[in-house]
């Protein structure tokens, strides 16, 4: 994906149009050579297999999910894997997505390829330890698989999602709540405050006092704003408003979890 | 008064000629190339965690399925030869060595690959609660390692390019002289394809 902007050959004109067109490379970001549909809520229904009634039993099920522990749980569904097996595809659309909190890779992501038959339960690096693969192999062999041949997938895709909620729910992550939701977080933000404050003072003072230190504060935005396109993909998308759009928080995967067939 | 003014000046002359360097690419070789380091000790880990299953894997099957000893022989050796292969993240440059690594590991899962197609043969040893669990933990194990070598070739691929593209090749050509581009694995997919480990 940094292709673009690695491949740059010189002898361009001049230096600040060379500058220029990096940034600009750099900010188009990731042509995936995959087609993965938007992430437009907690359930993405492409294949369009989940009935009404309990696609809202099961959306609210991983709202829940989400308040209690931070976890973020998304179910998809997609009409192809455009040739691919799911394990790649269900790795790389967990990636695309971003799902979980970066800092804790807390996201799990269901996919159901209806046409191929297969299932996956792709799981964050940071669940791997609840969540595991044979866990996951029990849920899919168990509590989807089965449904799924009948052709009853609303069943079988909200058994799924209350197996994997009580593997994740049963052991510490009752305790472990978001952290804005954490008693213990207020008292640590007020020395965080003062320093801000301090070194805001101190930097207008120095700014309004001493021509040099202007002359270097221009420079380091110089930097910054050439820098910025540059930054790798990993921003996080900061997704856990309860209102409006919904967006991956920034997490990622590597292969945990386990796939099935029917 | 006038030296204390020369050292901060000295001193923001440094501040800026740091973030100048960073702005043109001077921090982009070492990243990269620990992004790479980082991505092989992913790799590394995920077939010592393959090794780790192994052992538990044998005694299970052992317990059903006793005469085939050739084959449960072949997975322990194969297992042993594959642990003592070891590559430092120094050593990445050397295609050689990573060959060593990818042969020692390929023998291990083609005899892996023979182990489970003969456990197909014991119903009881197929319907055996451990088994299963060490079946699909090795499976999803097989998939973090695919997960892990395509980051690792991934990382690779990006940090060679730096030291042959600009503007980063300049400094390669200069500050880092000596680093060198570092081995891609060179098998083909297929002789790398893990066995498939169907219910």
């Amino acid at each position: 994906m940094n292709a673009s902007r690695r491949g740059l050959v010189v002898s361009r004109p001049s230096a600040p149009l060379s500058v220029a067109i990096i940034c600009l490379l750099c900010s188009c970001l990731a042509a995936f050579a995959l087609n993965f549909p938007p992430l437009s809520g907690r359930i993405v229904d492409q294949a369009n297999i989940i009935p009404s009634d309990a696609r809202a039993a099961i959306e609210q099920k991983l709202v829940d999910l989400e308040n209690k522990s931070g976890i973020q749980l998304v179910v998809a569904t997609v009409t192809s894997l455009e040739g691919q097996e799911i394990e790649p595809y269900a790795n790389q659309l967990f990636r695309t997505w971003k799902l979980g909190e970066k800092a804790k890779n807390n996201g799990v992501l269901l996919l159901v390829a209806p046409n191929e038959h297969r299932v996956r339960i792709e799981v964050g690096y940071g669940l791997e330890g609840t969540l595991t693969d044979a866990l996951s192999k029990v849920i899919i062999a168990n509590a989807m698989a089965p449904r799924f041949k009948a052709g009853n997938y609303g069943d079988g895709m909200s058994r799924g999602v209350d197996d994997i909620i009580t593997v994740l729910t049963t052991d510490a992550s009752d305790w472990q709540q978001r952290p804005s939701l954490r008693i213990d977080s207020q008292p640590n933000q007020d020395p965080v405050n003062w320093l801000l404050i301090a070194g805001a003072i101190v930097f207008i003072v120095l700014f309004g006092t001493w021509p040099g230190f202007r002359w270097l504060v221009l420079n380091v935005l110089i930097n910054v704003l050439v820098n910025s396109g540059g930054s790798r993909g990993g921003f996080s998308g900061g997704g856990f408003s309860s209102s409006g759009g919904f967006s991956g928080g920034g997490g990622s995967s590597g292969g945990g979890g386990a796939s099935g067939s029917w | 008064m006038t030296s204390s003014r020369a050292s901060l000046r000295t001193a923001a002359i440094v501040i800026f000629l740091s973030l100048t360097l960073s702005g043109c690419g001077y921090n982009t070789i070492p990243t990269d190339e620990e992004q790479a380091k980082a991505k092989w000790a992913d790799v590394q880990n995920n077939y010592q965690r393959r090794a780790d299953l192994i052992p538990n894997l044998v005694a299970t099957v052992q317990g059903y399925a006793k005469q085939e000893k050739d084959v449960l022989t072949a997975v322990v050796e194969a297992r042993a030869k594959a642990t003592q292969v070891r590559i430092d993240v120094s050593e990445l440059t050397d295609p050689e060595k990573l060959k060593q690594f990818q042969d020692a590991q390929n023998q291990l899962s083609g005899a892996l690959g023979r182990l489970l197609a003969v456990s197909e043969n014991y119903p009881d040893l197929k319907s055996n609660q451990n088994f299963l669990a060490l079946q699909s933990q090795l499976e999803g194990t097989e998939n973090r390692i695919a997960v892990a070598r395509r980051d690792y070739i991934e990382a690779v691929r990006v940090y060679n390019t730096d030291l042959r593209t600009l503007p980063t090749a300049l400094w390669a050509m200069t500050v880092f002289r000596t680093n060198k581009p570092m081995a891609e694995f060179t098998a083909d997919e297929n002789a790398q394809k893990p066995p498939q480990v169907k219910f």
